[in-house]
């Protein structure tokens, strides 16, 4: 156990436990630990007060590298858990971890309602499009046609979109993010933390051994800047190498399409701003896919309600506390009609 | 059950000491409503009393057909009284349909109510009557009071201002009132109650207390066939102090709170809706003002994960359901088990498998709840016994898990939650406390550390400074509490966690005999909500001078660890269970005796009659 002082500003490997970190070589669980343990330094978290919370599946070995509370859940049910440990103590900050099969397959309900209740977690989804621990099958955002030992043939079925999947659930802040991204991911992260109710976030990591280079082709260096644009509340949807190429609406239609500025009369002014409160706006840009537009990476929807889940749980608590004083137990038990029998 | 019949003089009331009432009716005519009232005038004469009430699955099955029939039956008594009666001496038949189902169950030369509004030929072909059983001879064996209860309501309700379909719903309580003449029961807290209950719709609070008073004044004034009398059933001689008519779903709720605050844990209930086991979800919803947190999770392993998240954060995790929601919680109670968290499972059993009977009761998930996981996961099992005994297992549930860090199950049954009986309260201070000392030392802490005498381990709360660790379903070192795949490890593990649990024998009552010798012919051995049946068996067999018996347990797993010898100084043990053989297999797996089952498995609790015949059949070999 690390013994903190807290007046020492703690850096990020002091996030680190003395546990060795048993995933592949190469895995993109590598990068996003990393980013994580950045983001907690840059935040100064309470190892204390910090809980993470996750599933089964490599993703959800997580925990176990963190020298934060941890608790290594089952399959599927980290979100079900992590409304307990909110709901008993609202004090802690608590993030979910979990991979695509994991949230949104075995325990796609819990994701749907932890969403819809919006307590206050941050749950972060590691998307591989692949079933990794049980070596490499077919996952619910794999895309048609993956070769895999249970699919040899090619899947059949159609992926979900686990953003779009968030926001159709009334998610308030979606974001997305890719593993190696080590520069948006504390700035994502940070703001997943500071929005209260359930903030998901999407991180697109690279399975190395079961599905390698599933996102190369808006990931890689040469790529990257024409294959994401970048979503900034307030900004323009500009991206590119070049940062000539845009998003706007069709005239007439909704349905967002991609120009080139100064092409056919393409003014910067003609570009879609980012509205992070607009949520069809956000559906769109989540359901953006390559090779015809670019993915969209940052966050993507941020509109936070008035109270989270427990807020208002604690808010009927105390009202309920103010109506009624609690008083003895003996005198609940007396409540009503009761008889005496005299000796 | 026989009723001792003699005058007394002024009232021109005849004495009995006691009367089993079943109300009969449509699930529509507010026979449950009815019942409960009733229970409670008795309840408040100082009478004892148990109730079982008896409703189909459906909210509203078509009206008038035999399935949609709903009962209410209630036993009450100048003496101690533990089930609620056999056969009834008083049926009240609201429509054919009730007539249909519940005429068999009236003792010879019982009295019969009917309602002969109801008796139409729609209502009749409805029931599957091909003739009029009141014109045909069919009631001739017993006391026949034959009323249009429903004209007589209409009319009694008149200028009331409600409507006549509203008007026609009162007939329940006209019927209520004429009970309340019968039996002398006062009908004013049932008006309360209904000026209460409808507060805001004033015209329909005076429609129900008119018809109320038109059916107790109709007994006043009616000439009534001779044979129909009105009794007096004197109070009861039973302990002193102060009661209260309580269900098991109520003394339950009250005991999770009572366990949590005498461990001074914030009680975290998680739940999902399921019969029977719903109710107590509502109860503890409407404690909030006790800081209880309530959870209607989306689906019962989101119930029972987020009781563990509550645990694993340092409340007391509950959740609560009924068989087939516990088998979806299985896997997180697995874990809950190797993670050595605190949680309760409150399993209000009916009847299965799967969907099975989901109104009756039964003792079936006995297996699931000692047996019911993948691995090797013992966990302490505690069962109630009557509907008061609940809050005393509740305590004792919530007070294993804690001690011990581990899952307990808490069996119940639909008939304990739903029946009422009156309860002498308990003063909370007489239970003692049992609180939790959380891990706050830095210096050496490992989760897994344990307790040298429970070997509980310790239990260090997010939060805590300096305590920061990660648990989880992986097996753990035993020494340092990180992950272990090491062979001997997994093996030392394994026999720790059992003997955790085992240990909780040396921390639970002996067996004792609850009616009867400690040795002799026969021991009848029961558990679960069959006690005040197979109690009153044994009691009237051992009054015929037979030597037989009774033993009730309580503890499920660990078994107290006399029970093997205390049931090896019977020649015969008896197992009646509402299940086909399920704690016979375990005290024949665990004593190798020569245990015998009596299984039921109609949805119903046993008859006492029925036990008595059998205890003698043993007994005359």
């Amino acid at each position: 156990m690390n013994v903190q002082s807290p007046p020492e500003k703690l850096k990020p490997a002091d996030y680190a436990s003395d546990q060795e970190v048993r995933w592949c070589p190469g895995c993109g669980d590598y990068a996003i630990v990393k980013g994580v343990q950045r983001t907690m330094a840059e935040m100064q978290a309470d190892p204390a007060k910090t809980v993470f919370i996750s599933g089964i599946g490599c993703a959800a070995r997580f925990p176990y590298y963190m020298a934060t509370y941890g608790f290594h859940t089952i399959h599927g049910r980290a979100p079900a858990i992590a409304t307990g440990v909110k709901l008993t103590n609202p004090e802690l900050d608590v993030w979910v971890i979990g991979g695509d099969g994991d949230m949104l397959s075995i325990g796609g309900n819990h994701t749907m309602h932890v969403v819809r209740r919006n307590i206050d977690l941050q749950v972060l989804l590691f998307n591989n499009e692949i079933y990794g621990l049980t070596k490499g099958q077919a996952s619910p955002t794999s895309k048609v046609g993956t070769r895999s030992p249970s699919t040899p043939m090619g899947s059949v079925d159609a992926p979900v979109s686990a953003c779009n999947f968030v926001l159709g659930c009334n998610g308030r802040f979606v974001a997305r993010v890719v593993d190696t991204d080590q520069k948006l991911m504390p700035d994502v992260l940070i703001r997943a933390k500071a929005h209260k109710g359930t903030s998901f976030v999407e991180i697109l990591q690279n399975c190395i051994v079961y599905n390698d280079g599933v996102y190369s082709g808006f990931t890689e260096k040469n790529n990257s800047a024409d294959g994401q644009v970048k979503c900034e509340h307030g900004k323009p949807l500009i991206f590119g190498k070049d940062g000539n190429k845009g998003l706007r609406m069709k005239p007439g239609k909704m349905e967002i399409e991609v120009v080139t500025i100064g092409e056919d009369g393409v003014t910067e002014g003609d570009i879609l701003v980012h509205d992070e409160t607009n949520r069809p706006l956000a559906q769109l840009l989540s359901a953006m896919q390559p090779p015809h537009f670019p993915v969209a990476m940052g966050v993507i929807f941020c509109d936070p309600a008035a109270t989270s889940y427990e807020e208002a749980v604690y808010e009927q608590i105390a009202k309920a506390a103010e109506a009624s004083p609690p008083g003895e137990l003996n005198a609940l038990l007396r409540r009503g009609r009761t008889w005496t029998v005299d000796a | 059950m026989a009723t001792k019949l003699k005058p007394t003089g002024d009232t021109g009331r005849k004495e009995i000491d006691s009367v089993v009432i079943r109300f009969a009716g449509d699930s529509g005519d507010g026979m449950q409503l009815t019942g409960t009232q009733f229970t409670q005038s008795t309840a408040l004469m100082g009478n004892d009393l148990a109730t079982f009430p008896d409703f189909p699955a459906e909210i509203r099955a078509p009206a008038g057909t035999t399935y949609g029939v709903s009962a209410f039956q209630i036993n009450f008594a100048s003496f101690d009284i533990m089930t609620p009666g056999d056969q009834p001496d008083v049926l009240v038949a609201m429509n054919p349909a009730a007539l249909k189902v519940h005429l068999r169950d009236l003792t010879l030369g019982g009295t019969v109510i009917v309602n002969t509004g109801a008796f139409s030929d729609r209502n009749l072909q409805k029931a599957g009557y091909a003739a009029n059983p009141l014109e045909d001879g069919t009631l001739e064996p017993y006391r026949a009071l034959l009323i249009d209860i429903s004209k007589l309501t209409l009319a009694a309700v008149e200028g009331t201002g409600v409507n006549q379909k509203e008007a026609l719903r009162a007939k329940n309580l006209w019927t209520l009132g004429l009970l309340c003449w019968m039996y002398d029961r006062d009908r004013q807290p049932t008006i309360e109650w209904l000026k209460t209950r409808f507060a805001k719709q004033p015209d329909i609070a005076d429609a129900n207390i008119a018809a109320l008073n038109a059916g107790h004044a109709y007994g006043e004034t009616a000439e009534l066939p001779s044979e129909i009398s009105t009794y007096i059933v004197p109070k009861a001689d039973v302990a002193p102090g102060t009661y209260r008519a309580v269900t098991g779903t109520e003394s339950a709720a009250w005991g999770l709170l009572v366990g949590a605050k005498k461990a001074g844990l914030k009680l975290f209930f998680g739940s999902y809706p399921i019969t029977p086991a719903s109710p107590l979800l509502h109860i503890l919803s409407n404690l909030r003002q006790y800081g209880v947190v309530t959870f209607q999770a989306e689906d019962e392993i989101s119930a029972v994960c987020s009781a563990l998240g509550a645990s694993y954060a340092g409340a007391i995790g509950i959740t609560s359901s009924s068989g087939p929601g516990i088998a979806l919680k299985t896997e997180a109670i697995g874990l809950a088990f190797i993670a050595e968290l605190p949680l309760v499972i409150v399993n209000s059993q009916r009847g299965g498998p799967s969907t099975g009977l989901p109104t009756k009761t039964e003792q079936s998930d006995l297996y699931q709840a000692v047996f019911g996981r993948n691995a090797d996961s013992p966990l302490p099992v505690v069962a109630s016994c009557t509907p008061g005994d609940c809050f005393d297992t509740a305590i004792e549930a919530v007070r294993l898990a804690v001690k011990y860090m581990t899952p307990v199950m808490f069996l119940t049954d639909g008939y304990l939650a739903n029946a009422a009986e009156p309860w002498l309260i308990p003063n909370v201070d007489d239970y003692a406390e049992f609180p939790v000392e959380f891990a706050t030392k830095v210096e050496g802490f490992h989760p897994y550390l344990r307790d040298e005498k429970t070997l509980a381990r310790s239990w260090a709360v997010p939060g805590t400074p300096g305590l920061e660790h990660r648990i989880g379903g992986i097996e753990k070192s035993y020494d340092t509490g990180n992950i272990s795949y090491e062979p001997d490890n997994h093996h030392k593990m394994t026999k720790v966690r059992a003997q955790k649990v085992l240990n909780i024998a040396d921390d639970i009552p002996l067996q004792t005999v609850s009616e009867g010798k400690e040795t002799g012919k026969l021991a009848v051995v029961g558990w679960g909500s069959t006690f005040g049946a197979i109690e009153q068996a044994v009691r009237r067999c051992r009054t015929a001078g037979l030597e037989v018996s009774h033993i009730h347990i309580r503890h499920i797993w660990p078994l107290p660890r006399n029970l093997g010898d205390l049931l090896a100084g019977f020649d015969k043990v008896l197992v009646p269970e509402m299940n086909n053989g399920q704690l016979v297999t375990l005290l024949r797996a665990q004593y190798l005796v020569p245990a015998e089952g009596l299984n039921q498995i109609s949805g119903l609790p046993f008859k006492v009659s029925d036990l008595e015949r059998e205890i003698r059949a043993r007994l005359e070999d």
